[in-house]
């Protein structure tokens, strides 16, 4: 009798211990998933959710299987300290990431610093500026001094125009990443030496952004630099359109100008604006995987109704999930300690490239892109999957062409 | 009930309650949702004042919510100072625009005052978002301590006490103002100004002590917020989400008494935490919806309505 | 101060003014003339983005087109929500702050359904005259502007003749002066308020394919409209189709100039002081009674 309970023992352990390699390893997260930036939101839970399938057909993370547990936080950052209170008391997931936007992301940063949990963050401008927080980090690719080196590359671009340029304008919307980018540009102004002309911010409700253009105009700058959001975006951009604006360089940090809606809907009308983005289709921009993401992803984000270009964050969500999965499978335990370590210490191989981390959690190296439109005669989509549309202006060695000047000649 | 009974009781329970959930709930996460719900509770009981008592519909109460939270954010800028002098400096400031809100809108009556507090709203935001010593449209951190003062476990437990005490305080100050000579004059009022006045109540008066306690209440609750997030900025302590949750809430509970508000933010503002984590946010925001449909529809005089004749 | 920019500064306050006439002029009849605080008045112009931003993307046709086609489908809308507006809150009893709430409930219900049926990305229109502009000497007239400028004074001029020489019509302002008088004379001021309303929400229709002409929208964008759909009625004068044409110049144009000459971050302060002064000193409005 004492063998067959013995046996019996021994069966029960086993069996205990395959269930708990089997026990799920849980990521938890808030994602804004409604309200005005959801659907950047929903694009990077699609690229996250790709990877953890990937991981998953793999094998998982450490023998385990990756599940995400995650809420909507609304883009209302009064949502996220109790939402990250909750996956790790109650959900009691292994490993944090983060919502995107600074607005998310900062609430989030002081619940993670009091668990001690490492923090990979998605597209903050430097939210960790005030915290200085040692286990965080950020995919957004703008360098250890953000502002600065998410607005550099447009700067120096302008100062390769010979003539050089003189006089910048600067706008940008009323909110967060605007002011924070408008910053950063402020200091790139002065250390280019260039004289501004105009510098003013716009209510993110406004409706007609002629006056404002009208009102740059007016100040003939040689330089004009924005820092929207899509709908300002695109507003600005038909508005120094149909102002027939001259100036030999406009455009600047922009979001919404990435997607396949804003692309297809201004179409020819981006022509000849010089623009930030984070990846671009030419052949001198050699992520490895980056392609086949993309191939995945699009029809994946057009069948449930989300940018189907997928070039904003999409491809960084993913990359971010390959760090923190990188990370973790070499430590060989949930320890955050020594997974942030892990990170700060080593250099990842990502689909947007290969990624080092500063002390403080930026990138070690900054590589914004600042590319040029060019050659986009329809509304199509198509045209802008291929090469030759986004020039590659900055940084120097993914360069695929020069900057045509002046602006409003130099069109096609 | 004395009043002072009455304030003793309900501190009495703020702190029992407090102090049984700190040491006896682990997890942090009830302490952060229960800070929210007690928040629309105070905001709730404040909006209440002016809106329940003395029938003057306030739009705007995001804009003395924020102004609490940003009184909140220039002192401790300034100085660093403790909470219970942030809280303060927050209620007197909003308190103060409360009292100038009043006077601004003398002439105004029903809807129009709405609208009015809509137009204050969009001015303050607009403020605040030009103002760069509090940041601005870039938003503020504020300095977080790295152990929780008087030996609370965490920040979050210290600011659940904390707007536990400003709850029962809140609460207590609707109830005197109820049912004192000052609530009959404001009912008076709600009912018929024009009549009121010809009556000798003295509506001038009564009116700005009505806006400005109810500024002042939403302001006490604004001025933690800032030390809840960490971060703070305009557009998202200006939100609806403010104005239509104060608003709802003394609805659904009950407009002409103190409990009313509370019923209210302790109902909606628990289902909205509750279906937040368990419901995907779009049918979180449709029963929000639906609920106020229904129930604004169903019980037109709230919860309290259906317990008392009126 | 230059005349160039001066002018274009006034033009494109005038155009701005026409765009938010439209967004209003619902307003002025819900609330101005019958009482009702529809606070969900920006919901209904966004589902008419939506629908015209549907018909463009699939058959390519123009906005304003499917704003006319559907405003029967808008007007019908309204009238039902009217009578159950009626049915819950007007019969029991004058309360208007219950029937806010019930129109809030409206608005977030509406905004899910957005959601739900369209997703959270922007959504914009395609049309020939978006990208053109017209120059007379130094003032532009761009078209994306301009086509809704047109559109929208036909529709509001339309409304007040409407209004003022039909027999319908001025059943519809005698509504608004006084229901028992109406009454008396044999007409049903429910069935009246009825029509008004879904004329209401019509208008909301179109000036919802004239927005989604001007700018991208997504669903929450409906809250943004809330303050400035209530001001324009209020500045200018209740129950006046006139009275909102005004307090639409003046908040278009104090926006246009402000943003021009001083600075865009404080042109809703300017807008917003405009109305409190203006509440402050003439509560009734400029043109009201």
């Amino acid at each position: 009798m004492e063998r067959s309970h013995a046996r019996i023992a021994a069966l029960v352990l086993a069996a205990s211990f395959s269930a708990a390699a089997q026990e799920p390893l849980k990521i938890g997260f808030s994602m804004s998933l409604t309200g005005p930036l959801g659907g950047n939101g929903r694009a990077a839970l699609l690229a996250m959710q790709m990877w953890a399938e990937d991981v998953n057909t793999k094998g998982g993370l450490l023998g385990r299987p990756v599940k995400f547990v995650y809420y909507d936080d609304q883009t209302n950052p009064a949502n996220v300290p109790g939402l990250y209170n909750k996956l790790l008391d109650v959900d009691k997931v292994d490993l944090i990431v983060s919502s995107y936007g600074t607005n998310v992301i900062a609430p989030a940063i002081p619940v993670a610093m009091q668990r001690k949990m490492a923090f990979m963050t998605l597209f903050g401008t430097n939210p960790n500026g005030r915290f200085k927080y040692d286990r965080y980090f950020q995919i957004m690719p703008n360098g250890p001094d953000p502002a600065v080196g998410l607005t550099k590359g447009f700067f120096e671009v302008a100062m390769t125009m010979d003539p050089k340029p003189s006089t910048v304008a600067l706008v940008g919307a009323d909110a967060e990443y605007p002011h924070a980018a408008l910053e950063g540009a402020r200091t790139n102004v002065k250390a280019a030496g260039l004289k501004v002309v105009y510098d003013k911010t716009y209510p993110t409700t406004t409706t007609d952004f002629t006056p404002i253009v009208r009102a740059i105009q007016a100040t003939n700058p040689d330089v004009v630099f924005v820092a929207s959001y899509p709908p300002d975006s695109a507003g600005m951009i038909r508005a120094a359109n149909e102002v027939a604006l001259k100036t030999r360089q406009f455009g600047g940090a922009m979001i919404g100008v990435q997607y396949a809606n804003l692309k297809t809907q201004l179409g020819p009308l981006l022509n000849g604006v010089v623009a930030w983005e984070v990846y671009a289709p030419e052949p001198t921009i050699k992520f490895p995987g980056v392609e086949q993401f993309l191939a995945r992803y699009q029809p994946l984000a057009a069948a449930q109704q989300l940018d189907s270009l997928g070039f904003f964050l999409p491809p960084y969500a993913y990359a971010m999930m390959q760090i923190v999965g990188e990370a973790v499978q070499r430590v060989g335990k949930i320890d955050q300690a020594k997974i942030a370590e892990d990170i700060h210490s080593h250099e990842f191989s990502t689909v947007v490239g290969n990624v080092r981390f500063a002390k403080n959690g930026e990138w070690a190296e900054g590589r914004p892109l600042y590319v040029q439109y060019r050659g986009i005669t329809g509304n199509g989509l198509e045209e802008w999957k291929k090469p030759g549309h986004e020039i590659v202006l900055w940084p120097k060695q993914w360069k695929s062409g020069d900057l045509r000047q002046p602006f409003d000649q130099n069109r096609k | 009930m004395r009043t002072l009974t009455f304030t003793g009781i309900a501190v009495g329970i703020a702190l029992l309650v407090a102090t049984a959930t700190s040491v006896l709930v682990e997890n942090e996460y009830f302490f952060s949702a229960s800070y929210t719900v007690l928040q629309f509770v105070v905001l709730a009981t404040a909006w209440n004042i002016l809106g329940g008592f003395t029938g003057y519909v306030n739009f705007g109460s995001a804009a003395f919510f924020a102004l609490g939270a940003y009184s909140g954010i220039a002192l401790d800028k300034l100085t660093s100072a403790p909470l219970p002098l942030v809280i303060l400096a927050g209620a007197a400031v909003a308190g103060l625009v409360g009292l100038g809100m009043g006077y601004l809108t003398l002439r105004l009556r029903g809807v129009f005052f709405a609208i009015a507090t809509i137009a204050l709203a969009e001015v303050l935001f607009t403020l605040v978002v030009n103002w760069d010593y509090v940041g601005g449209a870039r938003g503020a951190y504020v300095a977080l301590a790295q152990t929780p003062p008087l030996g609370f476990r965490s920040m979050g437990r210290l600011l659940f006490t904390v707007m536990a005490l400003m709850a029962a305080g809140a609460v207590s100050i609707a109830r005197f103002v109820q049912v004192s000579t000052l609530g009959r004059g404001l009912a008076a009022i709600r009912d018929d100004e024009m009549a009121a006045e010809c009556s000798g109540v003295p509506t001038l008066r009564l009116k700005l002590i009505s806006t400005t306690l109810s500024g002042a209440l939403m302001g006490m609750a604004g001025a933690t917020f800032p030390w809840f997030l960490s971060y703070v900025e305009p557009h998202g302590v200006f939100s609806l989400s403010y104005a239509v949750n104060s608003i709802a809430m003394p609805l659904i509970g009950g407009m002409y008494d103190w409990a009313g508000p509370v019923i209210g933010a302790l109902l909606l503002g628990g289902l909205q935490q509750i279906l937040q984590v368990n419901v995907p946010a779009d049918w979180n925001l449709f029963l929000v919806g639906a609920l106020l449909v229904v129930f604004v529809t169903v019980a037109p005089h709230g919860i309290m309505g259906w317990t008392r004749r009126r | 101060m230059s005349g160039s920019l001066f002018a274009n500064a006034l033009v494109s306050g005038l155009l701005l003014a026409g765009f938010y006439a439209a967004v209003s002029v619902g307003i002025a009849i819900a609330f101005g003339m019958l009482d009702v605080v529809n606070i969900a008045h920006p919901a209904f112009i966004l589902l008419g983005s939506y629908a015209a931003s549907v018909a463009n993307s699939a058959f390519g046709i123009d906005p304003i087109l499917t704003a006319a086609a559907l405003s029967p489908a808008f007007f019908a809308l309204g009238a039902v929500l009217y009578r159950l507006y009626h049915a819950s809150f007007e019969r029991r009893g004058r309360e208007p702050l219950r029937g806010l709430a019930f129109f809030f409930g409206i608005l977030f219900v509406t905004e899910v359904a957005l959601i739900l049926a369209f997703g959270v990305d922007y959504r914009s229109v395609n049309t020939g005259y978006i990208g053109t502009t017209w120059r007379f000497g130094a003032v532009d007239l761009p078209l994306r502007l301009f086509v809704p400028f047109v559109v929208s004074l036909a529709m509001t001029v339309g409304l007040q003749i409407f209004l003022s020489r039909t027999f319908f019509g001025r059943t519809v302002l005698a509504v608004g002066q006084d229901q028992v008088a109406l009454h008396l004379m044999g007409v049903d001021p429910v069935r009246v308020k009825q029509l008004a309303f879904g004329i209401s929400i019509a208008t909301a229709g179109v000036a919802g394919a004239l927005l989604v002409i001007i700018q991208p929208v997504q669903p929450s964008l409906g809250r943004e409209y809330i303050g400035l759909v209530f001001a324009i009625p209020v500045l200018g004068g209740m129950g006046s189709i006139a009275g909102t044409l005004v307090g639409a110049a003046v908040l278009g144009i104090a926006t246009s100039f402000t943003a021009t000459f001083f600075g865009p971050s404080w042109a809703p302060a300017v807008s917003f002081g405009v109305l409190l002064l203006a509440l402050a000193f003439r509560p009734s409005g400029l043109f009201g009674r």
